[in-house]
């Protein structure tokens, strides 16, 4: 059963209710709001997202509602909640999408420490894995966006998320947020792709979430080896550019970029080693999707192992 | 029973059964495990329960969603203790040549002694006594070689160097790691007396001569002391402090002489309240064994009928967590009126106003901490 087997007033119930429970790649979310906005939000957004099975665990109890005492009074806001605690900064309420969409982020990246968690976007093709580790500006979840409508999986746009146990890519294959000027180049280059409302003036600019393509989400439970790093840099006007890297340096951009290396120390150290020897690492520069498209699908059908 | 009443009773139950007996959670439904993870979670006691399982060889038996949170937890505590041990490692090379005594507090001396509570229990910062003439000293080396004194506004600052029993924590500039320097374990205007030099002269050495522990009636003291004369109104008295200190009595009551010099040890600190509340909580709710000779020689520490029976309400509502989902107001009461208590116990009435009322506008104003989702660094958490 998907969330778009639920009728809006469904959702509108559940989420007012004991909570619409979601599967987000491995991790089971129950999301509660008295905000009567959101419904037909996640209506639309988390249509094709799988409901677990009754009785399982959930592992995230979020939430997203009015502020409690004075302040529901004084402004409309909204507050992000983690088991009932909430020790985040409220949100203007008309932000209240964005803000349960980063909340959920939050969650990931401070208690999914089983994990060694990239900060990655992260594609796959034929059972291999491309990740784009990157900071923030570099043009990760534009080209990832693209690909994904265009042949790729998506495996993750936020976190490169792998299992110590055997080096295995976990899909999470969350909404992309899109920020200002990347709104409108997706818009532009595939104009099939479902992409949300724009929140203009939050405070990374303006963001629209583009809903992953329903294969990417039918098969969330399918790893991929990770077979390639490309660090993506976009740059107006330049010339396409796809340049290996030397091992020791992705090496380190990898290890430094991660969310959580420190934390699983020598765990860490010799997972992204073994990734980094068994991988092939590139630097790509691009101004133009199409190019830089073309030039990855090259260096998949490349592959002889 | 009320809904709440009734939910807050099962979210407690399941805390205090798995610290109890964590052989019998291989055999816990789904929807209990779901319950227990956000409890457990809420108290910092995660990875105590890993620990109990892993040792029990039970870790296989568990849920595999539970086991990930589990796992989850035991790295981060793993990481932490990593930092603790090296940060100490630290600031003996900043203090080299110094002879100053060194008394590790709390978790870091539970870590660098290897005692029973150091197992499964998450560290945050270090935790030092030193003598309170040598701190200028201390500060002075630690600022010259790498720590700086955290940002804090200056009635922060001058709460800390006037009333306080520490200063302000000292934060390395790299690392990021907290070091807590204390110079008695209460505020200096506490009603409670608490003269440092008799902790300094039972204190033990380590294996390296430079750093000391607490004796352990001290350290099970102190920890008893921490629980109930600190905290915040949010998260209530720490069960985590009482489960260090059922570990610590586990371990240092099949000493002999341990129990008969505790209550002798406590009347000279001034702590028979705190030992009389801790060893009645401990029995209660973690089935900690207690001689019951020296809960009769406290009897005289314990408060007049009434205030008895308000304690004995107000305790156990603001030590255990309820259930996420179904908040109890009258827990949320409970650990205000401790707070309360904490403060009143820690500085005179007319200080007391002047300082809650201050904090009172903080919260107000909305100075309070809070983390910005948006402009998160994910890596900092």
């Amino acid at each position: 059963m998907i969330v778009g087997d639920l009728s809006r007033r469904e959702i509108e119930r559940r989420l007012a209710g004991t909570g619409l429970v979601v599967r987000f790649g491995p991790f089971h979310l129950r999301i509660r709001s008295d905000l009567a906005s959101l419904s037909s939000l996640v209506h639309r957004l988390y249509q094709p997202y799988p409901l677990p099975e009754t009785g399982e665990i959930t592992d995230f109890h979020v939430g997203i509602s009015r502020p409690r005492g004075l302040r529901r009074w004084l402004r409309r806001q909204a507050c992000f909640t983690v088991d009932g605690q909430s020790p985040f900064a409220p949100y203007a309420a008309e932000h209240a999408f964005p803000a349960l969409e980063w909340g959920i982020n939050w969650c990931v990246a401070t208690r999914a420490h089983h994990l060694l968690m990239l900060h990655s976007a992260g594609v796959e093709r034929h059972g291999r894995a491309m990740l784009f580790p990157a900071s923030p500006g570099d043009g990760k979840s534009t080209l990832c966006t693209a690909l994904i409508h265009s042949g790729w999986r998506l495996m993750s746009d936020e976190f490169g998320l792998l299992r110590p146990e055997d080096g295995m890519l976990l899909p999470l294959p969350r909404l992309i947020p899109l920020k200002n000027e990347s709104i409108e180049v997706i818009r532009r280059f595939r104009p099939e792709a479902i992409v949300g409302p724009s929140f203009l003036a939050t405070r990374k600019g303006t963001v629209a979430h583009v809903r992953p393509p329903a294969d990417s989400i039918a098969r969330m439970q399918e790893t991929a080896r990770p077979r390639w790093f490309v660090f993506p840099r976009w740059i107006a006007n330049a010339p396409l550019s796809l340049e290996p890297l030397p091992k020791s340096q992705a090496f380190l951009m990898i290890a430094t970029n991660a969310f959580n290396y420190e934390v699983l120390d020598e765990t860490a150290f010799r997972l992204v080693a073994d990734l980094v020897r068994r991988c092939d690492s590139y630097s790509l520069v691009y101004s133009d999707l199409d190019q830089a498209i073309s030039a990855l699908d090259d260096l998949s059908n490349d592959v002889d192992d | 029973m009320t809904r709440v009443n009734r939910e807050t009773y099962r979210a407690r139950s399941l805390l205090l059964d798995a610290l109890r007996t964590p052989d019998k959670l291989s055999a816990l439904p789904p929807a209990d495990w779901e319950l227990l993870l956000r409890v457990a979670r809420r108290v910092r006691l995660l990875g105590r329960l890993e620990s109990e399982l892993s040792r029990a060889g039970l870790l296989e038996k568990v849920p595999p969603r539970a086991a990930d949170h589990l796992r989850a937890a035991h790295n981060v505590i793993e990481h932490r203790r990593t930092l603790v041990s090296w940060e100490v490692n630290r600031i003996l090379w900043a203090l080299e040549g110094m002879e100053v005594p060194l008394i590790l507090l709390k978790g870091t001396g539970y870590l660098l002694a290897d005692l029973p509570p150091a197992r499964g229990r998450i560290f945050a910062d270090v935790d030092l006594l030193v003598p309170e003439d040598r701190i200028g000293e201390i500060e002075e080396r630690l600022s010259a070689r790498g720590w700086f004194k955290t940002q804090i506004d200056p009635y922060d600052d001058r709460y800390y160097r006037v009333w306080m029993h520490e200063i302000p924590p000292l934060r390395h500039l790299e690392r990021g790691t907290e070091i807590d320097i204390h110079h008695r374990l209460l505020p200096k205007t506490s009603h409670l007396k608490s003269a440092p030099a008799p902790l300094f002269a039972a204190a033990q050495p380590l294996s390296d001569p430079r750093l000391r522990i607490l004796a352990p009636a001290d350290m099970v003291l102190h920890s008893l002391v921490h629980l109930f004369l600190e905290g915040d109104p949010d998260e209530g008295l720490r069960l985590r402090d009482l489960v260090d200190v059922h570990d610590l009595l586990g371990y240092f009551g099949q000493q002999p002489g341990f129990w008969e010099g505790l209550v002798p040890r406590a009347r000279e600190l001034g702590f028979t309240r705190p030992l009389l509340y801790g060893l009645q909580q401990a029995q209660e709710l973690l089935a900690t064994p207690v001689p019951p000779g020296v809960l009769q020689e406290l009897a005289a520490a314990a408060p007049a009928w009434p205030v008895r029976q308000i304690m004995k309400r107000l305790i156990p509502l603001a030590l255990l967590p309820g259930h996420p989902d179904h908040p109890s107001p009258s827990a949320t009461l409970a650990r205000w009126l401790l707070y309360l208590r904490a403060h009143w116990l820690r500085m005179p009435p007319g200080l007391l106003i002047k300082h809650l009322s201050h904090k009172a506008w903080l919260r107000w104003r909305g100075y309070r901490k809070r983390i910005d989702l948006a402009q998160l660094d994910l890596k900092q958490q």
